[in-house]
């Protein structure tokens, strides 16, 4: 007979061992670890903020910049000034409207490469649709995840040449300072993640990701939808606010 | 070994896309817009936009509205901490006013 007391041992649930919380260690370190870049991406962002607009020369993100006379216009080209010392605003906001629609939709890729792992026990029936059947490929939407994160960070390899051939380098100005260092932490990210998804498309081909693996799928897709959120606020605040 | 709790389905997965980019693309539209770019109107509704598809991703992709609510303080307790330094840095550097009166 149990001695009263002895407390009763944990319940194991979730298929995970038993932990004080009754949650798995591996999801609680990754919420931790995506709270901790929180505030990484809020000092980078404050920063940002505070240097916009303080810049002793150009380009500027959004205005004209004479370099002859160091003025700028918000309206167009700098009145009188020499085309080879006037600048156009730096920030191109097509190309990265295009770029974010990418990183947006390699979120959802995500999503449904974690569906796809968790649901590998009920497979669709061999009458089932190709779109059904397409929906259940776990590899395939991984392989869809990395290569449009690899073609975001392709978006801005472009933007980054781009701006340094028209004349902004990290070294040019505060709003150059913090705005590479601010979008390089987050291409850096993104850049880690994309070798993380080739890591799980990996162990995928090579044996397979089963339902029992969907704590791994799910970790590094919190990780990837993190760095798009992040990059949600970066557009907004550094892109579209004048 | 999964957590195993009840997340959307395909079918919401696709809908949430389109959402996003229906907000992405109003972003992207009313940037355009010169008298709302210089209306007072145009950070605010540019900071809801922004906000809502951040909500809309961390509740439905990264599954908090579904799962421990540990997660959730876990993630709500530092993004506080961060807005609110945030808020409070453009205040000190001037970058924030409050103006008194009319």
């Amino acid at each position: 007979m149990a001695h009263p007391s002895v407390a009763a041992p944990p319940v194991v649930v979730h298929g995970h061992p038993p932990t004080t919380t009754g949650v798995d260690h591996r999801k609680v370190a990754i919420w931790t670890f995506i709270g901790s870049e929180c505030m990484l991406f809020a000092s980078l962002i404050s920063t940002y903020l505070i240097y916009k607009g303080r810049s002793v020369v150009g380009p500027w993100p959004h205005e004209w910049w004479c370099r002859a006379n160091n003025v700028t216009s918000a309206a167009g080209p700098v009145a009188g000034c020499p085309a080879a010392d006037s600048f156009k605003p730096i920030l191109n906001i097509p190309v990265t409207s295009a770029s974010t629609f990418v990183l947006l939709m390699s979120s959802l890729f995500m999503v449904l490469a974690l569906s796809a792992v968790e649901n590998k026990d009920n497979p669709p029936p061999a009458s089932a649709g190709w779109w059904t059947r397409l929906l259940a490929s776990s590899r395939l939407w991984l392989l869809m995840t990395a290569i449009f994160g690899t073609g975001f960070l392709g978006f801005q390899a472009y933007e980054f040449t781009s701006f340094v051939h028209e004349g902004l380098s990290i070294r040019t100005n505060l709003f150059g300072s913090s705005f590479f260092t601010l979008t390089g932490f987050h291409g850096a990210h993104v850049t880690a993640g994309v070798l993380w998804l080739l890591t799980l498309l990996a162990i995928d081909i090579r044996r397979g990701l089963r339902p029992s693996d969907a704590l791994l799928v799910d970790i590094s897709a919190l990780y990837w939808h993190f760095v798009d959120v992040v990059w949600i606020a970066i557009f907004t605040l550094v892109y579209l606010i004048r | 070994m999964g957590e195993v709790h009840e997340h959307p389905t395909w079918a919401i997965y696709w809908k949430v896309a389109v959402v996003l980019t229906l907000i992405t693309v109003a972003e992207v539209w009313v940037y355009y817009i010169p008298s709302f770019v210089a209306s007072r109107l145009f950070v605010p509704v540019l900071l809801l936009m922004s906000a809502l598809k951040f909500a809309i991703v961390v509740l439905f992709y990264m599954h908090l509205k579904y799962d421990h609510r540990l997660f959730r303080a876990l993630f709500t307790g530092p993004l506080i901490i961060g807005m609110t330094t945030v808020v409070a840095l453009l205040f000190l550097f001037s970058k924030l006013v409050i103006r008194a009166g009319g």
